[in-house]
């Protein structure tokens, strides 16, 4: 790193250090809740809970029927709701249809069930490019979709959240639910990505 | 806790672990984390609108020569303390001079952590 990153990077970081010992100071929040939402968003919010919906609406058709009719009632069965996931639409992939999101405005995504977003998703590139040429994005993450498949992009607001429901691998149908969650990720639920394939000897 | 803690969790439970953060870093610094917790933590004790807030971040991101999203995230929620003045311009240039002078006579960056 060259020396005016690091001054630009240590100046950034001194106003965030400055803000929150004001605010610490005057009471209006304490180290400990600031301590605790970053703990929630590293540890126990993320991919990961979105991979449990998935799974679980790959096992259970009448789940899948709630989820895809009332999406933030059917998430909240499962647990997962609230901050930055109040209205949740979750949009299915089908062998016709794949779904992507994006937030072109700035970078709202489905917190409750997928985490903080990642710094490409935030990127003015995909912000911009995944609405004008969604088939040359979705190359570029190594998707390749045969012509007939209608792309559609999903544009996230304040107020609605999109989650892809995507569609079930091949070979994994004697695999149990909690199996299946393993192969669920991120992206596939982003709609960059597909869900992984089984390994051969499961 | 460190940020860079995160690095190690996806592999804790090996080929059955759920997918996390896929390989990438949900904060690439510690005082964006820190810039984040405080901005939840002000919206969960309704200290500020948090939609008040997003407007300034949408603003801040959507501008000409955009800095990076932590910085903008950072720029917007000032601007809504500055404008629900709940600090104060003054005090928060007298603070980051404070700081910046106490982190310039110690070269052991631990201190960034601050709440370890």
């Amino acid at each position: 790193m060259s020396v005016d990153h690091d001054h630009v990077h240590d100046d950034v970081a001194v106003r965030a250090a400055a803000l929150e010992a004001l605010l610490v100071e005057k009471g209006l929040i304490s180290t400990d809740a600031i301590d605790a939402v970053v703990d929630l968003y590293e540890n126990d919010i993320g991919p990961q809970n979105g991979a449990r919906v998935v799974a679980r609406a790959w096992v259970d058709e009448a789940y899948r029927d709630r989820l895809r009719q009332n999406g933030t009632a059917a998430i909240a069965e499962l647990g997962y709701g609230g901050f930055e996931g109040d209205t949740m639409v979750v949009v299915e992939n089908t062998p016709e249809v794949h779904n992507i999101i994006v937030c072109t405005l700035c970078s709202c995504y489905p917190w409750p069930v997928l985490g903080l977003p990642p710094s490409w998703y935030k990127s003015p590139a995909y912000r911009a490019r995944v609405v004008a040429e969604p088939r040359a994005v979705l190359a570029e993450f190594g998707l390749e979709l045969a012509d007939h498949v209608e792309v559609r992009v999903w544009d996230s607001t304040a107020e609605v959240r999109y989650l892809v429901l995507p569609m079930r691998p091949q070979g994994t149908e004697g695999l149990a639910e909690e199996e299946l969650a393993t192969l669920v990720t991120r992206d596939s639920m982003v709609g960059t990505g597909v869900p992984l394939q089984p390994v051969a000897a499961a | 806790m460190s940020s860079r803690s995160l690095a190690s969790i996806t592999s804790d439970d090996g080929a059955t672990a759920l997918p996390r953060k896929n390989g990438e870093l949900v904060f690439e610094a510690p005082w964006e984390s820190r810039a984040f917790g405080v901005a939840i933590a002000l919206h969960d004790a309704g200290a500020i609108d948090f939609e008040a807030f997003r407007a300034r971040l949408i603003a801040e991101i959507g501008g000409a020569g955009a800095a990076a999203y932590y910085e903008c995230w950072l720029r917007a929620l000032e601007q809504v303390l500055l404008e629900h003045e709940l600090v104060s311009a003054a005090e928060l240039e007298e603070r980051s001079t404070s700081i910046a002078h106490d982190w310039a006579h110690d070269h052991d960056h631990e201190h960034l952590h601050g709440h370890d």
